[in-house]
């Protein structure tokens, strides 16, 4: 293991020294994050103005095809569209047509931008502003870009959830406080977390995204928010440019994690201390009791992240400081230094952060590392298995509920679960 | 600008990838963005390959655009060269990296490298999966084939032959390579040459020195196969050695061309298709409605094998690689069918819904379909998902082959046996269709609950209660065309109540 890079947690966590690497990357596109979105917001369609390529990766990452008809398709360009005899927009016009009169039921539509898209520089939003204004009455029509020249995996997620900055009702200055849990998460999580915000006494809470993209909540000077993603940079960034102010905190995962990001929010909004230890024990003491069954299997186990959906920092303090597992590397794709202060605070000292990817590299230090357990994507894990290395793979992370209190012990079994595989496999 | 929602087909680089996979010792180099390498998932997941794709990807950013895409490139090649050592590199442009146009072969060239490096230039937006493997073998075998290395007098030697096609993520084609070189082995024949599954460059330099070529998967091998017959005289067999039948014809050429005789083979070679196919249980097959969707080198082979060795009816044809159309209209001509030659599964969905069949035959996408209408379903081609490649040995060609087609398109179905009780208990109060068969778990194919007041036509029949009831007791599977029939035939006749009796007539009317 490299040494020469501790994580000096004394000093101020924004010169935290960080292996940054430039080569070769093995992560997923933005396009992805529409797998999860279009589950979450329910009225709305996804569709990625693209090449077959993005409409492959997206039916490939999604790993099965359940749906018939679901509420995403790409709109493949081809050969005429490029070389200027059809007017790219007029048939992106023909396109959405096409599709609003298939699925009357639609009420807002996303134009994801791709990576084709973006070079041959295809406008998104003034072709979502010219088709607002003729289909406006029945849909309404937002555009961001999940190109992977521009983003990676999560970050989708937040340009999509950017684009709807602008479009939230405006809340006057003489509104009452609201709170906005800001990320799109399984519904059994938000109303979990609903429920907690509500015993605690904190009114006025809404999410972004919203189950139905019609039901966006408002934002305004009073308006405070938590991040329940730490890859929301420009979304909170729109946020702050709309008046509303972000509540620094832990990300919710694990005990540590999910109470801090509570108290924060309870402190911002005047609760009582004593209220707010007698709502949140029980919560505490049974995410506790959950955690402790996996303690036992991943105490002392060494873990190296791959780099993939900036989860990883949050994720790593968790196991780090609840279940007790030893950091090698843990890389992300990026780095937000501002809204992973904290995290980066309560890391342990010794752990090597590194930031971007030459995968080749980064695989040759896990070779060298022997980490009991390698977190990575699903290009990487068999590859990885066959030498011998156990891994969990990342993208399970990000499709599986695991904020909060009660999914803090589901979160545990998550890496517990291939070692204990490996415990039980006789062949 | 097409409208996507699934697509059978994905970009013709991946098609590179699958042959470059399927490869030992050669390396693709892909100048692409970093969303990509998500390709890597379908050889390292659904194929569960132990060892990651022999690809590198350029991996550019937004950032890159302005300044020096191409240095990154040739850095990469440079990398590839020093970190992988191998024999031989394809380089390339995905979709993105084409816009961009920094002419990968011409990067390439000025380089100087150790090695051979073949250019490939695959259009993205024009063409897909299937072309871009077939056009990437094709210049492999351009590039690397010895010219000088050809056939030798056959005197007393075994004759030789190359096996075209197969590649990595081809449905089955693991263990179909492994069928027909046994079953060449057992005629005398010796394989020189399998490509590109399990080639590597030196293989491909003698590719020449076979008596001729079987091409196993046209879609993928058709070009090389007919490079070799203009660089060096390679006749080449496209008969394709699925079910029995054509296994046969396949053994015939084969001899014909080895200069061997078939017969032994033929005597000893028979499948337990055909005995099983003859058995009595197999009398229920008789007539049942199939449709068959995939490759078209597949739907064509699985069209003959349902109608000829197991008597089904085929009630739906058609494939989604347009550049093979014509077999696929050639065939539909001799089942008496409308071709169906799309890749948009919504048109294959409403298609096989109003061929109102009892199995479909197609691809994951049809496997997806069917499982919706609770119809069985076996895989016959590509694409296709992990549970598609399994662990035993289960090829599609060849006499073995189709043994595993008997068992894999018959299993779907209710067995013969099981359908006669069905028959004897379906008013049974904990054996009918509504508790659904049970070793398919509850529910698993019963339909939803019908709404027998509403005619299945724009028709204003009604049904009596008595001829209600009986409907009922009509087989789920089947129920639905009876009554559109029944309903038919009553409004043919001015009927404007449907009593049993209209039942039996109508049925007796539709009679064949």
């Amino acid at each position: 293991m490299n040494a020469s890079l501790p994580l000096n947690t004394a000093s101020a966590v924004d010169c935290a020294p960080v292996l940054k690497e430039r080569g070769q990357r093995e992560v997923f596109c933005g396009l992805t994050g529409i797998i999860w979105l279009h589950r979450k917001m329910q009225d709305a369609f996804f569709l990625v103005v693209g090449s077959r390529t993005c409409a492959h990766l997206i039916q490939s990452a999604a790993g099965v095809m359940i749906f018939a008809e679901p509420r995403f398709a790409t709109a493949i360009m081809e050969e005429r569209d490029l070389a200027g005899l059809a007017d790219a927009n007029e048939e992106l016009d023909r396109i959405v047509d096409q599709l609003l009169e298939r699925r009357p039921e639609i009420k807002s539509l996303f134009l994801v931008g791709s990576c084709p898209s973006e070079v041959i520089k295809l406008d998104l939003s003034k072709a979502a502003q010219r088709l607002g204004a003729k289909h406006g009455r029945q849909v309404r029509i937002l555009n961001y870009s999940g190109s992977g020249i521009e983003t990676t995996f999560t970050e989708g997620e937040d340009a999509c959830l950017a684009s709807l900055v602008p479009v939230m009702p405006e809340l006057p200055a003489s509104a009452p406080p609201n709170l906005i849990i800001v990320g799109s998460l399984p519904d059994i999580v938000e109303d979990q977390f609903l429920r907690l915000f509500a015993e605690l006494g904190i009114e006025n809470v809404a999410s972004l995204p919203e189950r139905s993209v019609a039901d966006l909540p408002g934002v305004g000077p009073n308006t405070r928010f938590l991040l329940a993603q730490p890859f929301l940079g420009d979304t909170a960034q729109r946020l702050k440019e709309r008046g509303a102010q972000r509540l620094d905190a832990l990300f919710p995962f694990g005990v540590q994690g999910t109470t801090d990001w509570l108290k924060v929010a309870a402190t911002e909004f005047g609760i009582d201390l004593q209220h707010f230890e007698e709502i949140t024990l029980p919560y505490q003491l049974r995410a506790d009791r959950a955690i402790a069954h996996q303690r036992k299997r991943l105490e002392g186990k060494s873990i190296f992240f791959m780099p993939d959906s900036q989860l990883e920092v949050p994720l790593a303090r968790f196991l780090a400081n609840e279940l007790g597992m030893v950091l090698t590397e843990v890389g992300s794709p990026y780095l937000h230094r501002t809204h992973l202060a904290q995290e980066l605070a309560v890391l342990p000292a010794g752990v090597i952060l590194s930031e971007g990817q030459d995968v080749d590299r980064q695989l040759d230090r896990v070779r060298a590392t022997k980490p009991d357990l390698t977190v990575c994507g699903l290009g990487l894990a068999n590859p990885l298995e066959s030498e011998g290395l156990c891994t969990k793979w990342a993208i399970e992370l990000v499709f599986s509920p695991i904020h909060g209190f009660d999914q803090a012990g589901d979160l545990a079994e998550l890496f517990a679960r291939p070692l204990r595989r490996r415990d039980v496999l006789r062949v | 600008m097409q409208l996507s929602v699934w697509t059978y087909e994905g970009p013709p680089h991946v098609g590179a990838m699958r042959v470059a996979t399927a490869m030992d010792g050669v390396h693709y180099l892909l100048h692409s963005p970093q969303g990509d390498t998500y390709a890597d998932l379908l050889f390292t997941m659904i194929e569960r390959r132990d060892k990651r794709p022999p690809v590198t990807y350029t991996t550019f950013q937004a950032r890159d655009l302005g300044k020096d895409t191409s240095q990154l490139f040739q850095t990469a090649a440079l990398d590839v060269v020093e970190r992988f050592q191998p024999d031989a590199m394809l380089v390339g442009a995905s979709c993105t990296a084409e816009l961009i146009q920094d002419d990968p072969a011409g990067l390439i060239e000025n380089m100087g490298l150790p090695i051979p490096v073949i250019p490939l230039e695959l259009p993205s937006y024009q063409r897909k999966e299937h072309w871009g493997a077939a056009e990437t073998f094709y210049q492999i075998v351009r590039k690397l084939s010895d010219k000088s290395r050809t056939r030798s007098p056959i005197d007393g030697r075994r004759p030789l032959v190359n096996l075209l096609g197969p590649t990595a993520l081809g449905f089955r084609h693991r263990d179909d390579i492994v069928e027909i070189t046994g079953l060449l082995g057992h005629m005398g024949i010796e394989v020189n040459v399998t490509a590109p599954l399990g080639a590597n460059a030196g293989d491909i330099a003698k590719l020449g020195e076979a008596d001729f070529n079987i091409v196993l998967y046209p879609e993928t091998g058709d070009l090389a196969a007919d490079y070799l017959k203009r660089e060096f005289g390679q006749p080449a067999i496209r008969t394709i050695p699925i079910g029995v039948g054509a296994t046969q014809d396949f053994v015939r050429e084969v001899a014909a061309l080895a200069g061997v005789d078939p017969e032994p083979m033929l005597q000893e070679g028979l499948s337990r298709l055909s005995w099983w196919s003859r058995s009595i249980d197999s009398n229920y097959l008789t007539g049942k409605r199939v449709f068959i969707f995939g490759d078209a080198t597949h739907a064509v082979a699985a069209a003959r094998i349902a109608s000829e060795e197991l008597g089904f009816t085929v009630a739906g044809l058609g494939c989604y690689n347009r550049e093979y159309a014509r077999d696929i209209r050639a065939a539909a001509k001799l089942y008496d069918v409308e071709p169906l030659i799309t890749d948009d599964h919504l048109a294959v969905e409403k298609a096989i819904k109003e061929a109102q069949v009892e199995l479909v035959l197609g691809t994951q996408m049809e496997r997806h379909i069917a499982k919706r209408f609770g119809i069985g379903c076996a895989v016959i081609s590509s694409p296709v998902h992990v549970q598609d490649f399994p662990a035993r040995f289960s090829p599609q060609m060849g006499f073995e082959g189709a043994n595993v087609l008997f068992d894999e398109w018959v299993h779907p179905l209710v067995m013969g046996l099981e359908e006669h009780l069905l028959t004897m208990f379906r008013d049974d109060f904990e054996f009918n269709d509504h508790s659904g068969p049970s070793h398919l778990g509850p529910g698993h194919s019963a339909p939803a609950p019908e709404d027998f007041a509403a005619p299945a036509n724009d028709t204003e029949t009604v049904w009596s209660e008595d001829a209600q009831r009986e409907l009922k007791k009509i087989p789920f599977f089947v129920r639905g065309k009876a009554k559109r029939n029944t309903e038919t035939f009553a409004a043919e006749q001015g009927v404007a109540t449907i009593e049993l009796a209209t039942l039996y007539e109508a049925k007796a009317h539709y009679a064949q």
